[in-house]
């Protein structure tokens, strides 16, 4: 550990700490642009400047000891960057001295001079550092008199990121995210001095799947997404802390909704699972929640029905079969909470196991952050004896005994086309289709319950790793669609089962008495990070690296 | 607990009413003189005649939209009037100028802009909150109408009733 002042106090500190992350660390913010604790350091945009001092050494080479007992510093005449400096032994900092101030103040000025005054219009407005730190460190008007310079508005750099190369501050943030995370050099600086811009390489576009990250990390509004560009002021929007879903990661997310209305998904740090990171193709993908044709009311035959009369008749179709003809494919989307109550209806209705699966989904991990799996909650499915123990090995049995007849009724939480059945064998038996959007098997549902999508629902779930995280629920579904596992306990309740199940928090307490894994634990105590489950080999997914 | 009312003993002269008749009619009569000689202030016979040209210059109206003398209509949907209005009573949905509009520079403009003059508590928030100059409130104050639906003013009437004003900023004039 190292020895460090701070505005006077001294402060120990691990060897290689950046500076500026020990005064953080110290409650002393020094305010930063191009500084980003997950990128390298150029220090270019000088706005973390401090005054900086190190032991005073006498001629014997030992440090000179004041009265007080403890070395006397010799300050550096001249402001030095913080960002790109690591601690050392006996080093001072003052982070708000008089010079200290009248450096922010005197690189504010300079950043403002050719800034355009269009917050009113600009996206990061809000949530702008050079807005916040005008207010903190700058001065209250301009002293320019000149000539504004015009740079390119309104650029395209990409099929998803806008640029306005006048609110640039020429951080090299973005430049620096694509070389070093996203493994993309796409983006540069070009021209020079006032008119020195960001680009794109020549015959190059910013098309990589991470590029949005460049719209989260630039301080001002000068990437902005074109997704969300003029959609919604920051300040209105209801900011829920949730888990995304497209992939078996789980990365934290940040919903932003107003009024019931999904406007923008941001990554949330956890450095656990992904960084600070998100992928576009995971951030863009939440418009299905709003689409006009979610199921909005339960349907028997196509017709619109109550809940109760859905309920009733779905529960007469499984009591009119005999326990080997009934069949059910779950989701690995499922939380755990919802996995649970279906295993709980499966043993009510004595299916066997290999009349019960989920359907798997695998793609080309990106090495970045998308892992092979798909599904958010595999090893949930695997944990709660939902999927089989290679996720999808049953499906093809349960598919040869919907063709042969052995299967009258089946009950689905995915498209069954899609889990080797066609759609003329599916309309020869009794299907009860739990799902949020028209699909080809919704179509030919005897029985279809409207349920949630994830960003309208609480529970848990376990990424491939083995972290059990939270969702939670930022909208409400639309009409009378319901949570998943009160649709599931209705049925169960109907089938002559449990009835005791009137909270997500008792189905929690429930699966943890059952499942060692979950023990102690409760929703509230899992928190906004997650936790750690520890798994056994036969539960637990590949582990893959992520970050 | 109940308690009895002690009833005032009334005099013959009293009971017949008749000294307050003629104390009535006397005044009466007095002001009947006074209004043919010209002496009585009469009130205002509103609605044959209006309020408008004795409304003092700080009334706050209803609120409105302007247009600058370029046309240009001055909004450019920051919703900062949405966040500040104490009762909710605006509603903007914001969108992006087409490119071939002279006024593209701007970017951005209300597709749509409410306010319901029902919840309106004619505070006149919007206007300071202004960053634009865009909204001020008029001298309207006669606000009617049947039903809810037309209670609400929608970005043509605000437009309508906002007209052009003369001699605000110019600041998205092209950079000097």
């Amino acid at each position: 550990m190292l020895n460090v002042q701070i505005d006077g106090v001294w402060l120990q500190f691990p060897k290689g700490t950046r500076l500026i992350e020990a005064c953080s660390q110290a409650q002393k913010f020094i305010p930063r642009y191009c500084y980003h604790p997950k990128l390298t350091a150029p220090g270019n945009c000088r706005m973390c400047l401090i005054e900086l001092g190190m032991p005073k050494m006498g001629p014997d080479r030992k440090p000179v000891v004041g009265p007080d007992g403890k070395p006397e510093i010799g300050w550096i005449p001249r402001p030095q960057i913080s960002c790109a400096q690591d601690v050392a032994e006996g080093m001072a900092v003052r982070t708000d001295s008089p010079m200290v101030q009248e450096c922010r103040q005197g690189v504010m000025e300079f950043l403002l001079i050719n800034h355009p005054l269009d917050c009113p219009i600009c996206d990061q407005a809000g949530e702008c550092r050079l807005q916040e730190f005008s207010v903190e460190y700058g001065n209250s008007s301009s002293r320019f008199l000149e000539r504004k310079v015009k740079k390119p508005k309104n650029i395209e750099l990409g099929p998803r990121v806008t640029l306005d190369a006048e609110r640039c501050v020429l951080c090299s943030r973005c430049i620096r995210f694509m070389k070093e995370v996203a493994n993309d050099d796409v983006l540069g600086f070009v021209d020079r001095g006032s008119f020195s811009t960001i680009a794109c390489h020549p015959e190059r576009v910013l098309d990589s799947n991470y590029s949005l990250n460049t719209v989260d990390i630039c301080p001002v509004g000068a990437l902005t997404s074109s997704d969300f560009r003029f959609k919604m002021r920051v300040w209105f929007l209801k900011e829920t802390k949730t888990i995304d879903v497209n992939d078996g990661l789980g990365s934290n997310i940040t919903v932003g909704s107003r009024e019931n209305v999904i406007y923008r998904i941001t990554p949330r740090e956890n450095n656990d699972v992904n960084g600070v990171w998100l992928p576009d193709s995971h951030r863009l993908n939440f418009k299905y929640v709003g689409a006009s044709n979610r199921f909005k009311l339960p349907q028997i035959k196509a017709q619109p029905v109550d809940w109760r009369t859905a309920i009733a008749v779905a529960a007469e179709i499984l009591k009119a079969h005999s326990s080997e003809s009934i069949a059910m494919i779950a989701s690995a989307r499922m939380t755990n909470e919802e996995l649970f109550v279906a295993r709980l209806l499966a043993h009510q209705l004595n299916i066997a196991p290999e009349r019960l699966d989920v359907l798997p989904r695998t793609g080309e991990p990106d090495g970045i952050l998308i892992p092979a799996d798909r599904n958010s909650n595999t090893t949930g499915a695997k944990l709660l004896g939902v999927s089989a123990s290679e996720p999808g090995s049953h499906l093809p049995g349960i598919a040869q005994g919907v063709r042969s007849g052995a299967i009258k009724v089946l009950i689905c939480f995915e498209d069954a086309t899609k889990c080797g059945m066609t759609a003329e064998e599916l309309s020869k038996i009794a299907l009860i289709v739990i799902d949020i959007l028209p699909n080809a098997t919704s179509a030919l549902a005897s029985v279809l319950l409207p349920s949630s999508a994830w960003v309208e629902k609480r529970g848990s779930l376990i990424n491939i790793n083995g972290r059990l995280q939270r969702i939670n629920r930022a909208v409400q579904p639309p009409d009378q669609a319901r949570d998943d596992w009160e649709i599931l306990r209705d049925l169960l309740t109907a089938l002559g089962g449990t009835n005791s199940l009137n909270s997500i928090e008792e189905v929690f307490k429930l699966m943890a008495g059952e499942h060692a894994e979950f023990a102690g634990l409760s929703l509230s105590k899992i928190g906004d990070l997650g936790v750690p489950l520890s798994l056994t080999p036969a539960t637990a997914t590949l582990q893959e690296a992520a970050n | 607990m109940a308690y009895i009312v002690p009833r005032p003993k009334l005099t013959f002269a009293e009971k017949m009413y008749l000294p307050s008749i003629v104390a009535g009619m006397a005044i009466t009569f007095k002001h009947l003189k006074r209004m043919l000689k010209g002496e009585t202030k009469v009130v205002m016979q509103y609605p044959e005649e209006k309020w408008d040209s004795n409304m003092p210059e700080h009334y706050r109206g209803a609120p409105t939209l302007v247009k600058d003398d370029h046309g240009r209509e001055r909004c450019v949907a920051c919703q900062l009037c949405e966040f500040i209005c104490p009762p909710r009573a605006i509603t903007i949905s914001p969108g992006e100028i087409p490119a071939e509009n002279k006024f593209a520079k701007v970017e951005k403009y209300p597709v749509e802009f409410k306010i319901d003059m029902i919840r309106c508590i004619y505070c006149g928030m919007c206007e300071e909150v202004c960053p634009e100059q865009a909204i001020f409130l008029r001298k309207d104050y006669a606000i009617t109408g049947t039903s809810r639906a037309e209670m609400v003013n929608d970005k043509e009437k605000l437009y309508e009733m906002g007209g052009v004003f003369d001699g605000l900023i110019h600041k998205w004039n092209p950079k000097k």
